[in-house]
């Protein structure tokens, strides 16, 4: 039976609950009848005897049980409605060897708090979830909850609970039994001694589980609310009997006893490692620095797959090498979709302010679509690279200087077409001399590890001096 | 110290876990989905912790256990998903507890798009959710900034107790730009508050609910004590060309970018202009614009919203002069020109 001295795993006074002390410090803030008192006492007892104080980290819900946290002797965390299954998947990654208890209602957990509590439970979180379903909402005034009977009467169900209308009641047990991660699912009641000896050995055994790493336990506990279903402690233990435990099928759904839940994490990377990790060792250059009058506002544009965005990386790279400030900014998202690519890049002597490009200095054109779209916008006396290979017509303007080049021809000469892009780059670096093509092979090798690639990005700038020259 | 070609959404990966983050829990959304892919990978790797939430209500759930089990902890989202987070964030307030966000702030209303916008300045800067409550905002210009804001984050949550939002945006997150990163790494100190789950920390309750009103309204004023002490102290904010300027452009984030180009231009053509760039925007730099604004004869604020710091520059000025307000919205970005022209108009005109 169940003790009825206050079990030693509640404070001894509730000073929380009554600060001044007195006899409000010695009892709960519960209806008389009412199961969240039951289920505090056994998990009380079970945290002490198992001995466990000290490593329980205890979350209290929204609802009638929000101040469990008056009784529970442990650490304790009191959570937003429904989002406890959450809090704990966050305080059981940061504290693997902590007991972490979830509390919980069937408004909390069955409605507002659904997700949290399928997804907690699919990953099979270390933790223990004991949901008292009363069904009803209790602390707001005895609302319709997800667990509502079918034709129970509740303040928002006055007429009682309609199929066709709220649905039927939810099994939360079955639903969570589903599930691959729990190792324990039963569903037990307190609607006589009975039931509620089988529950005290259900919250042990959830515990345990705990102790045991096994990983995640939910524990169902049909439990009256006689205030909200309006009736006497007494006359609702029956209506449990009759009413709630046919609907709820009392019972044990799972048991997994040879599992642990190993820690996911890797070994912890020291000061150096993690340095070593996260900064990148660039070896300063012995390139000159290069100094701009003004800045250079790149648009390099093309059909995705032709290196657009990488060409801009391998300009601002250069850049930086030769000491100058950059940005690259690149198209993304929905436009990237649409198959075209474009990088902004911009460069400057001076801090770069903003980094849009919407008056290019230059515009390297990988394909017609490309020079279609931004050749008006190139400043007179600008740049435009054409990649004569694709794009067929000549450029309108006459106020600025247009080289045609083919670059894709160039570069499958080589046997590369992919390399048409370092073609187009280099091209613009040899007409705009800053930086300049030493700092292009100078970045090539440490941002492409490959060295046959190096080699074959060497022989497309060979090529493409060449064709420069020709010009 | 040599310096990386990165993205502002890499480089806050890293910035934060040089400043000590150990977890991270995030839900996919553009344009900051990156963060959590670097996070995913940088995380993990190190031995610290990243998941995949079910979605921003859980992953800013998850933070709030993680932080008050002792951790340092971030997430990353864009507007519909701080949106959900709001409620948690309020909690968060509610129990004091440290947490990091970064906002790489999108479009809206609505599922809006994924270019920048600066509409999410009043849900961060205002607190957000419910109740009277203040995140530190930090908005940074550049990827350097990413980085540093990021490395610093965390010892301001935990020295202050709240959230701290990087409010960035697409293009700040998306943008590449030479970044230097620090070479030390901070830790988190234990905190006396915290529920570790151990013998020390078993006294300990972490709970936003008061029920008495005498108890729930001396908190409140214990928590707007502690934000006037923090607006004392971490103010910040840069200034370009102030001293003997006409004109003040205010703007931060991206948009700071474009007003530092403007400034340039706008001072090529003999137009006395300065730029003021708040660096957090809560607190917000009140007390310096005030100043400013006896000694300017216009103020013009520049923003991808529809002027939501103009109000906070406004309040600061008190009528001392003239605020014009020069906004954008749906994810258009204006260039320099467009900015230059604005001002012209309105200080000419
Ligand atoms: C976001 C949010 N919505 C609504 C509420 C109001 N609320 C508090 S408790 C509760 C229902 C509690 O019912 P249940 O989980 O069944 O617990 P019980 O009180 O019956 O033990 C509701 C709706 C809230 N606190 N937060
Ligand atoms: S309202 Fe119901 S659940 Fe709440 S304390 Fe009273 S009896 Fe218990």
């Amino acid at each position: 039976m169940v003790k009825h001295a206050k079990p030693k795993g509640f404070y001894d006074q509730f000073l929380r609950k009554a600060p001044e002390g007195g006899p409000a410090a010695g009892t709960t803030h519960y209806c008389p009848g009412c199961g969240h008192g039951t289920v505090h006492k056994l998990i009380a007892e079970a945290i002490e005897d198992m001995n466990i104080k000290d490593r329980t980290i205890f979350l209290s819900p929204v609802g009638c049980s929000v101040f469990a946290y008056y009784y529970m002797d442990a650490g304790n965390i009191q959570c937003a409605h429904g989002r406890a299954p959450a809090v704990g998947t966050g305080a059981s990654r940061t504290r693997e060897d902590a007991i972490v208890i979830s509390y919980q209602g069937d408004g909390d957990l069955a409605g507002i708090g659904t997700a949290e509590i399928i997804h907690a439970a699919n990953r099979g979180e270390n933790m223990a979830v004991f949901f008292v379903n009363n069904a009803i909402y209790g602390m707001t005034g005895g609302q319709l909850a997800p667990t509502t009977l079918l034709g129970q009467t509740t303040a928002t169900t006055p007429f009682g609970r309609l199929e066709e209308r709220e649905g039927k009641p939810i099994h939360m047990a079955e639903v969570v039994s589903t599930l691959e991660g729990p190792v324990y699912v039963e569903r037990t009641t307190l609607s006589d001694a009975r039931g509620v000896m089988k529950t005290r050995k259900a919250i042990r055994k959830a515990l345990l589980n705990q102790v045991e790493h096994r990983g995640f336990s939910f524990v169902e506990i049909l439990s009256p609310c006689p205030i909200g279903w309006k009736m006497a402690p007494v006359q609702a233990r029956s209506w449990m009997k009759d009413n709630l435990e046919p609907v709820y099928e009392v019972k044990q759904f799972r048991n997994i006893e040879d599992k642990i839940r190993k820690s996911g994490r890797l070994p912890e990377a020291d000061d150096a490692a993690l340095l070593d990790m996260l900064v990148p060792k660039m070896e300063e250059t012995a390139l000159e620095t290069s100094i701009l009058d003004s800045e250079k506002r790149i648009k390099i544009a093309g059909f995705g797959g032709q290196g657009v965005l990488s060409a801009g990386t391998l300009l601002a790279n250069a850049a930086i090498a030769e000491g100058l400030e950059a940005t690259w900014l690149p198209s993304y998202g929905a436009e990237m979709r649409g198959g075209t690519a474009n990088a902004s890049v911009v460069l400057s002597s001076l801090p770069v302010g903003s980094p849009v490009v919407s008056s290019p200095t230059a515009l390297l054109a990988m394909n017609g679509p490309s020079l279609d779209s931004f050749e008006s916008a190139v400043v007179p006396g600008g740049l435009i690279v054409v990649n004569s290979s694709l794009v067929k017509r000549k450029v309108d303007r006459d106020d600025v200087r247009v080289i045609y080049a083919p670059v894709s021809a160039i570069a499958s000469e080589v046997g590369f077409l992919k390399g048409a892009n370092i073609v187009m780059l280099a091209l613009y670096l040899f007409e705009s001399g800053a930086p300049g093509i030493d700092a292009l092979k100078s970045v090539l090798p440490k941002l492409i590890k490959k060295s046959e690639l190096v080699e074959l990005n060497l022989k497309l700038i060979k090529r493409a001096e060449e064709f420069y020259a020709a010009v | 110290m040599t310096k990386t070609l990165i993205k502002g959404n890499h480089a806050i990966v890293r910035g934060a876990l040089l400043g000590g983050a150990t977890h991270f829990f995030g839900y996919p959304i553009t344009p900051a989905s990156e963060i959590a892919h670097g996070a995913a990978d940088l995380f993990t790797r190190s031995g610290r912790t990243f998941l995949q939430a079910e979605s921003e209500t859980s992953a800013i759930n998850m933070i709030y256990g993680a932080a008050a089990a002792g951790a340092r902890v971030m997430t990353a989202s864009s507007g519909p998903g701080v949106s959900l987070m709001l409620e948690g964030i309020s909690y968060l307030a509610g129990s004091e507890l440290p947490a990091v966000i970064v906002d790489v702030q999108r479009a809206g209303p609505g599922l809006g798009n994924i270019w920048p916008e600066q509409t999410d300045y009043n849900m961060c800067c205002k607190g957000g959710g419910h109740g009277a409550f203040r995140n530190i905002v930090l908005a940074p210009a550049s990827g350097q900034e990413m980085t540093d804001f990021a490395y610093k984050a965390f010892d301001l949550a935990d020295k202050w107790r709240m959230t701290v939002i990087i409010l960035s945006d697409a293009y700040i997150g998306q943008m590449m730009e030479p970044v230097g990163f620090p070479s030390e790494v901070k830790h988190g100190q234990r905190k006396d508050w915290a529920v570790y789950g151990d013998a020390e920390s078993r006294e300990n309750l972490l709970t936003s609910i008061i029920m008495n009103q005498k108890g729930l309204s001396e908190f409140n004023e214990k928590l707007q004590a502690k934000y006037r002490r923090v607006e004392a102290e971490i103010v910040d904010w840069e200034e370009i060309q102030t001293e003997d300027s006409d004109y003040l452009l205010v703007a931060f984030g991206i948009t700071s970018r474009i007003a530092a180009t403007a400034v340039r231009m706008l001072r090529e053509e003999g137009i006395k202009v300065g730029l003021f760039r708040p660096r957090t925007l809560w607190p917000f730099p009140s007390a310096r614009l005030a100043e400013l604004g006896e000694s300017v004869k216009s103020i013009g604020v520049a923003e991808l919203n529809d002027g939501m710091m103009a109000d906070d520059v406004d309040l600061a000025v008190k009528g001392k002069c003239p605020v014009d307000r020069f906004n954008w919205f749906g994810g258009y970005v204006p260039s320099a020109e467009e900015l230059v022209e604005k001002v012209k108009e309105a200080f000419n005109g």
